[in-house]
């Protein structure tokens, strides 16, 4: 099995435009949630989000490119074309081949959709633009990343809501650890802050109207953000080969289901991926430092995860810090686990441990080190990333560091 | 604005021209379009003469429009307009 690396990141959310920008706010411990500025916000009962602001597309894409694009294509072309610059990589003959994208994301072109629904429903037009399917596919962002990049090896889309983008980078790292491909390009990204898209999880009523606190006993709900992030993943020994720089290191992953409830989350099923990421790592439970958890700052998800990683981890879960970056870019839901991941990756490359900022009350059962509100410093070797989504599917990472 | 001029200035929007570079015996393939390309042509005439297009991308040469060069669909769409608008 070959060793797995990461190699070049990008993003774009609530926090940043960037991956600088990104890890400074989360370093600050800047919130990137506030009033979203949406068509028929008024009409919302919600009104807040982790929205990206001062985005112009325009300038960044060709008019035939911003046809074709959906928000979430636009966030995913960005995310990919940092990620693969730091990386250093262009891909010609058998490495062009061979590398591909496998990304996460939920809801596809929910813009796309949500424009023409209006056009035909409320407007009552009987004519659509004629790229709306190629648009509001949810494979779109892979597929325009493999034609951007000439990627030309396996490309796919992973959907598993809130897991979505560690599903699929999970994907991509069997690919890259069992030598299918030398390299992927991995990660996911979501844009459902429009107004079906808020009013649809408005519905569940599990929605804060005013922020998202995880774990803090005066939580009231999940907050959605938008954007992407994107990473290059490649086999260790190419990497090193051509003397790229490397981030981290991709050690294991485990994936489960809860086979119980289509919305509520299982502490059994979130324990089983947890302890699978650290058994299919080669990790001991005291080897790791950090976990960014999944944290939605929902009652259901916060006190399971918690009572999941006590669980697991047994005594050591005191002497470990776990926060939920959620509280600063929001809940990107299929994009969610890929930019949570950039602080996992802070926290091994850079030794600083991102916060759960609008933590303002202990919750006897959310009662661990959950980093709250100032960033750390601390050196961490090892480090996981959780997603559980609504269906009952999970999916960990383990990271260390290289 | 003519027909003609209007369907040019579609074309040339398209193509990325200047309208004063699409003739009226420029095909579409003189022109760059390509299938993606012309479909949205399509749409676009559509939504400016208010008229339905019998087009169907899988058998351009069966359906009753004649994309064969920028005169065939001028004359095709003033047929239409005629038909439709009347």
């Amino acid at each position: 099995m070959k060793r797995v690396v990461i190699t070049g990141a990008g993003t774009i959310n609530a926090l940043g435009h960037d991956v600088a920008e990104t890890l400074e706010s989360m370093r600050e411990g800047r919130c990137g949630i506030g009033p979203i500025d949406i068509r028929d916000v008024d009409r919302l009962a919600i009104k807040i989000g982790g929205q990206v602001k001062g985005f112009e597309a325009e300038g960044i894409f060709n008019r035939q490119q911003m046809s074709l694009y959906d928000r979430f294509t636009q966030f995913t072309l960005v995310a990919a074309r940092e990620a693969i610059a730091q990386a250093g990589l262009e891909f010609h003959g058998e490495l062009a081949a061979r590398s591909g994208v496998v990304l996460g994301n939920s809801g596809g072109g929910m813009t796309t959709l949500d424009d023409n629904y209006r056009t035909v429903y409320e407007e009552g037009k009987n004519r659509v633009h004629p790229f709306v399917v190629p648009k509001l596919m949810n494979n779109a962002a892979a597929s325009h990343v493999s034609m951007e990049f000439n990627l030309k090896g396996p490309s796919f889309t992973v959907a598993s809501a809130c897991a979505s983008s560690n599903h699929a980078m999970a994907q991509a790292f069997q690919m890259v650890r069992h030598g299918m491909a030398p390299v992927m390009v991995t990660g996911g990204s979501e844009s459902m802050l429009c107004f079906g898209g808020v009013k649809a999880w408005e519905g569940l009523r599990v929605m804060s109207r005013d922020a998202c606190r995880p774990f803090s006993a005066n939580r009231n709900g999940m907050v959605q953000g938008e954007g992407a992030g994107v990473f290059v993943f490649e086999d260790y020994e190419h990497a090193k080969k051509r003397g790229a720089e490397v981030m981290a290191e991709v050690a294991g992953f485990a994936m489960s289901s809860d086979a119980a409830d289509i919305v509520m989350p299982s502490k059994q099923g979130a324990a089983r991926a947890i302890a699978g990421a650290l058994q299919d790592a080669g990790l001991n439970a005291s080897d790791v430092c950090y976990i960014n958890a999944h944290g939605t700052g929902t009652a259901a998800n916060d006190k399971t995860e918690c009572a999941a990683v006590a669980d697991v981890f047994g005594a050591h879960a005191d002497h470990l810090m776990i926060s939920s970056t959620k509280s600063m870019h929001g809940h990107l839901i299929g994009g969610t686990g890929a930019v949570e991941l950039l602080a996992c990756i802070m926290a091994l490359r850079d030794g600083v441990i991102a916060p759960t900022i609008g933590y303002e009350e202990p919750d006897p059962e959310c009662a661990l080190d959950v980093v709250p509100n100032v960033a750390r410093e601390a050196r961490v070797d090892a480090a996981l990333s959780n997603a559980f989504a609504f269906g009952g599917l999970n999916a960990v990472l383990a990271l260390k560091k290289v | 604005m003519s027909v003609k001029d209007k369907v040019i200035a579609i074309i040339a929007e398209q193509a990325v021209l200047e309208p004063s570079d699409v003739t009226m015996e420029s095909t579409l393939e003189d022109l760059g379009i390509d299938s993606l390309g012309l479909v949205e042509s399509i749409f676009a005439i559509e939504e400016s003469f208010d008229i339905s297009v019998p087009f169907n991308a899988n058998a351009p040469k069966e359906s009753d429009f004649d994309i064969s060069s920028v005169a065939s669909i001028v004359a095709g769409i003033e047929r239409l307009i005629a038909e439709q608008k009347t």
